[in-house]
């Protein structure tokens, strides 16, 4: 297994000690996104200088609903795993079944530990019969170098190596299609395929994080800067716009989507025993192929499953008005705590005040009546406190057709 | 073809007590050996034309007095009598050292101030083993979810610490992670007896007397005891293959089928359960449980194989520490060796070669850094003078385990061994001047020998080292201490299991117990 690239101790060690002379990493799209950033208004996006919003929230989170919008998606973490055992490596272990996942396609799973518990979310992607590319949100190499002890597999981190961009919203085929992408349109939601570009080759895939029609594009450090300049130029006439993480972050709430650790804590971080989540208790049961073979976690979640002891559930929420319920406390007939809103926005695509929520069960699993949020609703220096009715709906809380249509609108 | 309840894959003794009370509980049970006669490292073997030897385990101190009786060794040849007691010599230039009876019950050689002072510290030591004592005979406490017989059990352990009184029980917990060498010196000063207990402490283990929770070893080895008498130690006749014998015999009595040379090439898993094993030969076996009495890293790692276990799982079963630093030398003598000093009585029992703590952990130094012992220290048996049909007429059997050997010797075994033969047999001159004239043949087994002849990784006799964080129910990896595995159907008998290495049985009968207390 090779995962390090061979260097002279001294020179590793230099290099390595001066890390901190640079807080936050830039990506290889920071000279474009500086020259857009007017709000300067930046997050750490696993150790990137990452933007919140780059002019306008609003408009950024319209620009992926009306027109087209560009995010750098390079802070996400990138493993390429590779070898005749890369497919069994993976099936052991991720939660789904990988012999199901052809090559050319991309399919959202998650892993767990050996209680079961989810050390994180990710997308896979296959790029031939033995290639992988594994992306999550937090680090992982030595739980998967660790995990590949008995298989023909190489496992090696390329979040540097290659740069990210999430292309999203109705225009965003057309902008791939004026760019000069021949063939973009032959991809189906969760395809993936080859593009030559600038002398190189990247990967686009029909993914990504908004429910919307959208690309993500994986290419080559070296190459990021064109393939920006290439996107920005041929979109300019169809809306696209750079954004940042909140607009993104209410898109996905829309689509139903999680995030780890805001929707739940991964197994890698929590100190609490308690914050703990089974694949089940965060609506990723789905995922789980218990015919497939030994898996990470498989025995105790299926110990969990048949003891009952799973103790969470996550659900969608419909909760009545118009103010956002972020963070409220869920309340069973106004008065037993029984969970906590991990994300909340009044939907301008659902015109539906929406929440994602863990709730302990049974409320939220087989009692679903008379569920309540207590939001504190700040005005003026003093919190107004309002008790609003809330209903477990299904995610996500909206559904485009344009996601998934074949051929792709041409907007 | 006869189908089996159970299938026990390695028949050292832990497998074959495992096996045999499986087989008294009415189990149909199969013994799968690989090798081509069942004991394991506990055998009488043939080293050189008429002269035999225990393989690798000579003294027999701790075989658990439960096994003994549950297996009915006594009626099945095991003999165990008062008179057969050995007695430890501890050499030195000065004059050697006799501890007679059980664990020096009788003093001989020392001064009588010094005396007075081990009969001290040896009735604190067997108290103290004594606490711990219980803890050999069950499953290591489960601090997840433990049944009201287990938490019973170690309610009487608090007890028994209570029992103790307030001064011994604060003296207890203040020593019981202490290191041999600062222990013996609170209370003696006799430098052969306290370079005995500092081997005694760290034999078989990768520490030196200076190590922390050295002492640790030195309760384990108390805790043992042999014919009812706690510390007590005897060269069985007939070597430990006749150990072995007996509990083959009380094995087949109960109706156990013992098959040799059937080496297990895999444990079948399906549906994460363990249906069954694959033989070298491509023979496969079914059962409903199967116990494995061998290392637990090859258990998991190469029989059931990491893709059928969880990734945290398998980091704790690499993780377990098993490179031994014991080597095993056998000699074949032309006439009986004469140790300095040493009367007719102290050459029939167990001679040691560490004059002082010191002596100890110097042989120790260089063993951190990947090399061997200049000086070694040795535990020596000559069991033939008590059993002569071990060697011809008028010759001689010399049995010693050598420390320190690592497993891995920086230079090499190959380069190594001729030098490290050559200081053993200088350390032996030194006590027994002339020895070295009187040499017909010589066996020399490094740990990597070890590890060879009798499939032990690391040529850990006790396959895993037997320090704390390797304790109860942290062996052989903590979540799983209790002998069943992740792999249901599937269960662990050996010495990488609690309470660990030597000829007890222990691991075996707990592991048993288990299975039928699961039902399995």
């Amino acid at each position: 297994m090779n995962h390090h690239p061979t260097m002279n101790p001294t020179t590793a060690r230099t290099a390595a000690q001066s890390h901190f002379r640079t807080l936050r990493l830039d990506t290889p799209f920071q000279p474009r996104i500086d020259a857009l950033a007017r709000t300067q208004d930046w997050y750490n996006w696993a150790g990137y200088r990452a933007p919140h919003s780059l002019w306008d929230e609003e408009l950024e989170y319209f620009a992926i609903r009306s027109q087209a919008a560009l995010f750098d998606i390079s802070p996400m973490t990138k493993y390429r795993i590779e070898g005749p055992d890369a497919e069994a490596f993976l099936n052991r272990v991720t939660l789904r079944d990988v012999t199901k996942l052809k090559p050319g396609r991309v399919h959202y799973t998650a892993w767990c530990d050996d209680e079961g518990f989810v050390l994180d979310d990710g997308t896979l992607f296959r790029l031939s019969p033995t290639r992988f590319r594994l992306c999550s949100q937090e680090r992982h190499l030595p739980w998967l170098l660790d995990s590949a002890i008995g298989f023909g597999v190489s496992i090696e981190e390329e979040t540097e190596a290659v740069a990210g961009l999430a292309l999203q919203g109705p225009t965003s085929f057309a902008v791939l299609r004026d760019a000069g992408f021949a063939g973009v349109e032959k991809l189906k939601i969760f395809d993936l395929a080859e593009f030559p570009h600038d002398g190189d080759t990247i990967t686009i895939s029909r993914t990504g994080f908004t429910g919307d029609l959208g690309y993500e594009l994986f290419v080559p450090t070296e190459k990021a800067l064109s393939l920006w300049d290439r996107l920005m130029t041929a979109g300019e006439l169809r809306g696209i716009r750079a954004i940042g993480y909140t607009a993104l972050n209410r898109a996905r709430l829309e689509a139903g989507l999680i995030v780890a650790n805001a929707d739940f804590t991964t197994a890698g971080h929590a100190i609490r025993a308690d914050r703990l989540r089974m694949p089940d208790e965060i609506g990723l049961g789905f995922m789980i192929d218990v015919e497939k073979g030994h898996f990470n976690g498989r025995r105790a979640i299926l110990e969990a499953r048949t003891k009952r002891k799973l103790r969470h559930v996550l659900v969608g929420l419909e909760i009545e008005g118009n103010i956002p319920a972020e963070h409220a406390i869920v309340y069973h007939k106004r008065s037993q705590e029984v969970g906590l809103v991990s994300a909340a926005m009044w939907s301008p695509m659902a015109k539906r005040n929406i929440a994602i929520a863990s709730l302990a069960r049974p409320f939220g699993d087989t009692m679903v009546e008379d569920l309540w949020v207590e939001i504190y609703a700040m005005r003026e220096l003093q919190y107004q406190k309002l008790m609003k009715r809330a209903k477990v709906v299904q995610r996500p809380f909206i559904k485009l057709d344009r996601r998934t249509a074949n051929p792709p609108a041409d907007f | 073809m006869t189908s089996f309840d159970a299938i026990i894959i390695g028949g050292g003794h832990n497998g074959l007590v495992a096996a045999a009370v499986l087989a008294k509980s009415g189990r149909k049970v199969l013994v799968l050996e690989a090798a081509d006669d069942v004991g394991g490292a506990a055998r009488t073997e043939e080293f050189a034309q008429g002269f035999r030897v225990s393989s690798v385990a000579h003294v027999l101190n701790r075989l658990h007095p439960d096994v003994v009786k549950t297996l009915e060794l006594e009626r099945h040849g095991l003999q165990v009598a008062r008179d057969d007691f050995a007695p430890s010599v501890a050499l030195s230039k000065d004059g050697p050292l006799v501890l007679y009876g059980a664990y020096g019950e009788v003093l001989t050689g020392a001064s009588s101030s010094e005396q007075s002072a081990w009969k001290e510290l040896r009735a604190q030591l067997l108290r103290y083993a004594g606490i711990l004592k219980p803890f050999l005979s069950r499953r290591p406490p489960d601090l997840a979810g433990m049944s009201l017989l287990e938490t019973a059990a170690l309610g009487q352990t608090a007890l028994a610490l209570k029992k103790l009184g307030k001064e011994d029980m604060r003296d207890f917990l203040r020593v019981l992670l202490m290191n041999v060498a600062d222990l013996i010196d609170e209370q003696l000063s006799d430098d052969r007896l306290k370079g005995l207990l500092a081997f005694d402490a760290t034999l078989g283990s990768h520490l030196g007397p200076r190590s922390p929770t050295s002492l640790l070893g030195l309760y384990y080895r108390l805790a043992g005891e042999t014919g009812g008498i706690a510390g007590a130690q005897m060269l069985p006749k007939g070597g430990m293959g006749a150990v072995v014998a007996a509990i083959r015999a009380a094995a087949e009595r109960a109706g156990v089928t013992i098959r040799a040379a059937s080496p297990v090439a895999r444990i079948i898993v399906e549906e994460g359960r363990a249906v069954g094993v694959a033989l070298e030969s491509g023979d496969v076996l079914h059962a409903k449980t199967i116990v494995s009495a061998v290392n637990p890293a090859t258990t998991i790692l190469d029989l059931v194989g990491p893709r059928e276990v969880d990734t945290g799982f398998v980091r704790k079963v690499k993780n377990i520490r098993m490179k031994g630093d014991a080597a095993k030398l056998n000699l074949a003598l032309d006439r009986p060796p004469q140790f300095a000093g040493v009367d007719a009585a102290g050459h029939k029992g167990r001679l040691v070669i560490a004059p002082s703590p010191d002596q100890v952990e110097r042989a120790f130094n260089p063993c951190k850094y990947g090399e061997f012992s200049p000086e070694p220290v040795m535990e020596i048996t000559l069991p033939s003078l008590a059993d002569p049909s071990l060697a011809p007429a008028g010759a001689c059997v010399l049995s010693a385990v050598v420390q320190y050997a690592p497993y891995v010797l920086k230079e090499g075994w190959s380069a190594g061994k001729p030098k490290f033969l050559k200081a053993t047999m200088a350390q032996l001159e030194t006590y027994a001047p002339g020895i070295s004239k009187t040499v017909l043949h010589i066996e020399l087994l490094t740990p990597a020998d070890i590890e060879a002849r009798y499939r032990m990784p690391g040529g850990h006799w006790h396959h895993g080292e037997l320090q704390a964080d390797q304790m109860l129910m942290s062996r052989p990896v903590s979540g799983w201490s209790g002998y069943d595995t992740p792999v249901e159907g599937l269960f662990l008998a050996g010495a990488g299991s609690h309470p660990g290495g030597g000829v007890s049985g222990a691991p075996g009968l707990n592991a048993a117990r288990r299975i039928i207390a699961m039902r399995g």
